[in-house]
């Protein structure tokens, strides 16, 4: 757990302790030089798959084809400025509607999918964390929905959800899960969560795992029964792994693409996420507005990030390592909380 | 804390010990009921899988719990050429792999610069690297698109290697440094003090130590890679270069009543097993690796 490593005493050491770093050392120029040789492979990479793609995107969702309009889909030579056109036909008209109904499912499919994860994930670690027979079996068993690719899951599901299929069979319905409507989101909430339920699940229980027995030995003898010590220890403690946790699920919940697509199928109103919108724009070759939908949907993941980073301290980086030397006091103030 | 003695409940010197030995019986009963609703839960849609890819095409619709008769038949459809599904699973496998090995190798330069050299905006570079993880990926697919499509890179392996590069490397990134904070400095100072240069420090002292490390990362990285779906899918449009998770959701009959859900099945559990494998052998260290970065 603690990362810091004692200082290196190295021979050559002029320099004092630098201010909040947590390994005083030096800064020789010959080191600066061997970080910057190390990293720019990886940063030349990175700005080429994600600079390049912002930068571009943002370029071409000022233009729009203009053969885009006629419905024959092969490339035109004139791309013309449209300026903010592709943003502000986004809430107005036919392609408004389907805009803000892609924005609207996105959304719904997040809160619901991480909710629902959260508090199932919650249950699987509570009732994975204490000692029992068996424990690497079901270790395992977890780990199998957090494998399988998501394609394959909503191939699976698709399946389970065929109106002659194993779902409608065991609750005696005949749902018409895949087709459009309610049932379709439905269909998608379920197979999501049962993806990643576990992976919340196995997050938090190793969060849960590094709380000393001490402490809930002592709320014991302080007379604490179970959900005292659920309220007053466990969920405290577990709650910057929980935070980390949910954050991870809601930035992959707002570019939900493959389960969908492969569950439902592209283009199906009721389960139309931004993702899709915009693969399905850029796959009809309207580029322009395929890249309005992708910035508008990366304004909205990074919205999602900062806002839960700065308002509830999700420590993403690991950089508020110290305080768990303070978890103490932490907890003393969750409890007055 | 740590001199309070240990106390099994019922030595706790309170109220009635027989009604905490009941209580505890009964949330024992309850826990077994909850682990066992566990496994169903994360197992049965995957058995159902299982059971559906074993079973003729005849009888697909029915639901047994165990097929009868039982049949491969639908394994040996897969492979049989039309679908190009062998194919498909190769093209997987060079993916994946390019990815996952080009990523460790950028992945190990950075993690090593970062958890181990003292340089400026240090932090600045960790966090810009972990917040492009979280880059949508339609939102890297779209202009790569246009610029792959104006490079004449569509339908070659390098057009879904580098834009998956752009999880791969924050995963590894991030997964390697964490693991390469927790080692201990003091073997590369005293392999440094004994006159080892940095680079022999790093390759004779802190490679060997962080093999473990490289080992998960290159597992997880593996994985990510090989479920892989919307690059793939944009990417490529020939056949024969399609990988297996773009494969498998193609394998639709003429219309949606034709589906041939045994061939799914069967293909699913192909793509699938691989990774349930690993997941059986290594799934202590991909605990570790999915969780070190969110409990520190």
């Amino acid at each position: 757990m603690s990362t810091s490593t004692p200082a290196p005493p190295r021979p050559h050491a002029p320099g004092g302790p630098l201010p909040r770093k947590r390994k005083p050392g030096t800064r020789s120029p010959g080191e600066g030089r061997m970080a910057a040789l190390l990293l720019s492979p990886t940063l030349l990479v990175l700005a080429l798959v994600i600079a390049y793609p912002l930068i571009s995107a943002l370029y071409q969702s000022l233009f729009r084809e203009e053969s885009g309009l006629d419905e024959n889909g092969f490339v035109a030579e004139g791309e013309s400025f449209v300026g903010l056109a592709n943003y502000t036909d986004m809430f107005v008209g036919e392609s408004g509607a389907r805009f803000l109904n892609a924005l609207a499912n996105t959304t719904f499919f997040t809160i619901t999918t991480v909710t629902l994860e959260t508090v199932l994930g919650l249950c699987l670690a509570l009732a994975m964390n204490r000692a029992f027979k068996g424990r690497g079996l079901l270790r395992a068993s977890i780990l199998i929905p957090w494998a399988i690719p998501t394609a394959v899951s909503g191939l699976l599901w698709r399946w389970i959800f065929q109106s002659d299929g194993i779902a409608n069979h065991l609750i005696g319905s005949e749902i018409l899960w895949t087709a459009e409507g309610f049932q379709a989101k439905a269909a998608v909430i379920i197979a999501e969560v049962w993806k990643t339920a576990p992976f919340i699940g196995l997050l938090v229980l190793a969060g849960m795992q590094v709380i000393p027995e001490e402490v809930y030995e002592a709320a014991r003898i302080d007379g604490a029964g179970w959900w005292r010590q659920l309220g007053s220890i466990t969920l405290p403690l577990v709650k910057p792994t929980l935070l980390v946790a949910v954050l991870f699920r809601l930035l992959d919940a707002l570019r939900m693409f493959d389960l969908p697509f492969v569950l439902i199928g592209p283009g199906k109103q009721s389960v139309e996420t931004l993702s899709m919108l915009a693969w399905d724009e850029s796959n009809q070759l309207r580029y322009g507005s395929a890249s309005a939908f992708a910035i508008i949907l990366f304004l909205y993941v990074a919205l999602i990030a900062i806002v839960f980073v700065k308002l509830l301290g999700a420590d993403v980086a690991g950089t508020k390592e110290v305080r768990t030397l303070r978890k103490g006091g932490r907890t003393r103030k969750a409890k007055a909380l | 804390m740590t001199q309070i003695p240990v106390l099994t409940p019922t030595e706790t010197p309170d109220d009635a010990p027989q009604r905490k030995l009941k209580r505890r019986g009964w949330k024992t009963y309850l826990t077994y009921v909850g682990l066992a609703a566990i496994f169903v839960y994360c197992l049965a849609p995957f058995y159902w899988m299982l059971v559906s890819s074993f079973r003729r095409t005849a009888d697909i619709f029915e639901n047994s719990p165990i097929p009868q008769p039982f049949s491969a038949e639908n394994y040996i459809k897969v492979f049989d050429g039309a679908t190009l599904f062998g194919r498909a699973l190769v093209n997987s496998l060079i993916v994946a792999g390019i990815t996952t090995t080009a990523a460790l190798v950028l992945g190990i330069f950075a993690a090593y610069a970062i958890s181990r050299l003292n340089f400026r905006f240090k932090s600045v570079i960790l966090g810009v690297i972990i917040a492009t993880s979280m880059f949508p990926g339609i939102s890297v697919v779209v202009p790569l698109l246009r610029l792959f499509t104006d490079i004449g890179w569509i339908n070659t392996y390098q057009a879904m290697i580098v834009p998956n590069l752009s999880f791969a490397i924050p995963l590894a990134v991030w997964n390697l440094t964490t693991f390469m904070k927790a080692l201990p400095f003091d073997l590369e100072e005293a392999a440094m003090i004994d006159g080892c240069t940095k680079w022999q420090a790093f390759r004779k002292v802190l490679l060997p130590l962080a093999a473990p490390g490289v080992f998960t990362t290159a597992i997880l990285t593996f994985i990510h890679s090989w479920n892989e779906f919307i690059i793939a899918l944009s990417m490529i449009n020939d056949p024969n270069l399609q990988t297996a998770t773009v494969a498998i959701s193609k394998f639709t009959g003429a219309t949606e009543f034709q589906a041939p859900f045994g061939e799914q099945m069967a293909a699913g559990v192909i793509v699938t097993v691989p990774l349930v494998i690993m997941v059986l052998i290594f799934q202590r260290r991909i605990v570790e690796g999915l969780t070190s970065g969110a409990t520190k």
